[in-house]
């Protein structure tokens, strides 16, 4: 499993992370991201993608 | 009986060169997780001229500014797989030689590679004028961090050009409690990528936030002994001012590969697998160009190649340089197959200003037509941009889960028509 954390105060909610670990993130009805805090082994390429695209830099992979 | 000498003991071979990759940005560091991704284990060395590890550029006209930011808080996560890269930082590529594989930095030693990556980026266009205290660019966090000081309640602030850093600075000093005044030769800000429709729209918000704008104006001198006391327009006009600050652009820095032979017109040329390319046409399987100096044809619009100056590029060129020079070093199948992949990353960005959240995909600047398909400019909109019968672009003030489905779009081709919702 894999811990995946972000730093709601940073994030813009521009969605990049959707594209790349669509099972992960989420943008909902109000522009707000929504995601999943924890996710099998074989997310961790994808939710790694996400966090090279985020342009705020907002979200971890939590070791 | 004769004695027979032992055999002396096999040289040891000598260590195997290492990918250079010159330029320690975003796109040095991507590069640089991609090769180790794709399985490249061989030695690898970034040489950087600014003496901070790679960071994250947008925050810098905006938090870096108005806050107390560090390196520490914009600096990229270093991940395991990169620890055994070599960082040579505060050193300066000053030519490279393609023949004898090597690079010289500005300590005059030349450096062996097995492969090049060209990945210095660009620097601020600066006017030519006097040097006073006072001038300043916003490229580099250090840039930043001496604009900070400056930017204090009540300066008279005068940003000569109006695109995004322009724009983006304007809305920050503003906030700060400065006075702000934009001169630019342009009729609108931002007007070149993002078209007149968009561009009426941020100027009325700036100025409804009291920066002022003289449009259609260049700068043509400067007032003041050491320190900067005002700025001279072309109609004339004297604007008092303590602080000036130059966002009219980039220059390449490819000064260095002078004398290679690569195609240094604009940025440096290259294939679509991201392999640099001579004046004379020869592809270079073992010299990569990754992130703003690139120019590079994208597979999703045609094969013309531009650079782009989009946050996300370097970031995808890295990724795309690092997986064909990996399989470079594989296995000559291998490396066919990775050039002959398909390249066609989704140009993406964004710009906040007050309360604009601007948010774009694809290449707008191309389009020959604009269409407000969503919302209302003066509030919330999506804005379509289309060249011919394709959809080449999409920008989105706020609305950013409804701009979602045309980047989908675009990526597709830019035919296909949303689904009705």
């Amino acid at each position: 499993m894999i811990k995946i954390e972000v730093d709601m105060a940073l994030c813009q909610h521009y969605g990049q992370c959707v594209f790349e670990a669509p099972n992960i993130f989420k943008l909902n009805d109000d522009d707000k991201l929504e995601y999943v805090a924890s996710a099998d082994d074989s997310e961790r390429d994808n939710v790694e993608s996400a966090v090279d695209v985020c342009p705020m830099q907002a979200i971890r992979i939590v070791e | 009986m004769d004695s027979v000498a032992p055999a002396p003991a096999p040289a040891p071979a000598p260590a195997p060169a290492p990918v250079i990759i010159v330029g320690a940005a975003m796109g040095g560091l991507r590069t640089a997780e991609a090769l180790r991704k794709a399985g490249y284990a061989g030695p690898l060395r970034v040489i950087g001229e600014e003496l901070h590890a790679p960071y994250n550029r947008p925050p810098l006209s905006k938090d870096v500014l108005s806050g107390t930011v560090t390196h520490e808080s914009v600096a990229f996560p270093q991940r395991a797989a990169t620890a055994d890269v070599e960082w040579m930082l505060g050193s300066r590529a000053v030519s490279a030689d393609l023949t004898a594989r090597t690079v010289t930095t500005d300590d005059q030693v030349a450096h062996p590679y097995a492969a090049l990556v060209i990945a210095t980026g660009l620097r601020p266009r600066r006017l030519s004028l006097p040097e006073l205290a006072g001038r300043h660019t916003v490229r580099t966090l250090d840039d930043a961090m001496a604009l900070r000081d400056e930017l204090l309640p009540g300066a008279r602030v005068v940003i000569v050009g109006s695109g995004f850093i322009g724009c983006e600075v304007a809305a920050t000093a503003r906030k700060l409690g400065c006075d702000v005044t934009v001169a630019s030769p342009s009729a609108l800000p931002i007007v070149r990528p993002l078209g007149p429709l968009l561009a009426a729209e941020i100027l009325a918000r700036q100025q409804a936030h009291g920066v002022v704008f003289r449009l259609g104006r260049t700068v043509t001198g400067l007032v003041g002994a050491s320190r900067l006391e005002g700025v001279v327009l072309d109609d004339g006009a004297v604007l008092p001012a303590d602080v000036l600050i130059e966002a009219i652009g980039s220059d390449c820095n490819s000064e260095w590969l002078a004398g290679t032979g690569l195609d240094c017109s604009d940025g440096v040329l290259a294939d679509s697998a991201m392999r640099a390319v001579s004046v004379d046409g020869t592809v270079h399987d073992d010299v990569y160009v990754v992130g703003d100096i690139a120019r590079f044809p994208n597979a999703m619009f045609d094969d013309v190649a531009r650079r782009v100056e989009h946050w996300n590029i370097p970031t995808d060129t890295g990724k795309r340089a690092g997986f064909v020079l990996a399989a470079r070093v594989e296995s000559p199948e291998g490396f066919s197959d990775a050039v002959q992949t398909p390249f066609a990353p989704m140009p993406a960005f964004w710009s906040n200003q007050f309360e604009v959240a601007l948010q774009a995909y694809g290449l707008p600047g191309l389009a020959d037509d604009i269409r407000l398909l969503e919302g209302s400019l003066d509030s919330e909109a999506i804005v379509g941009y289309y060249r011919g019968d394709r959809m080449v672009g999409v920008v989105g003030l706020g609305m950013k889960a409804a701009l979602l489905p045309y980047r989908k779009v675009i990526a597709e081709g830019g035919l296909s028509v949303l689904p009705a919702t």
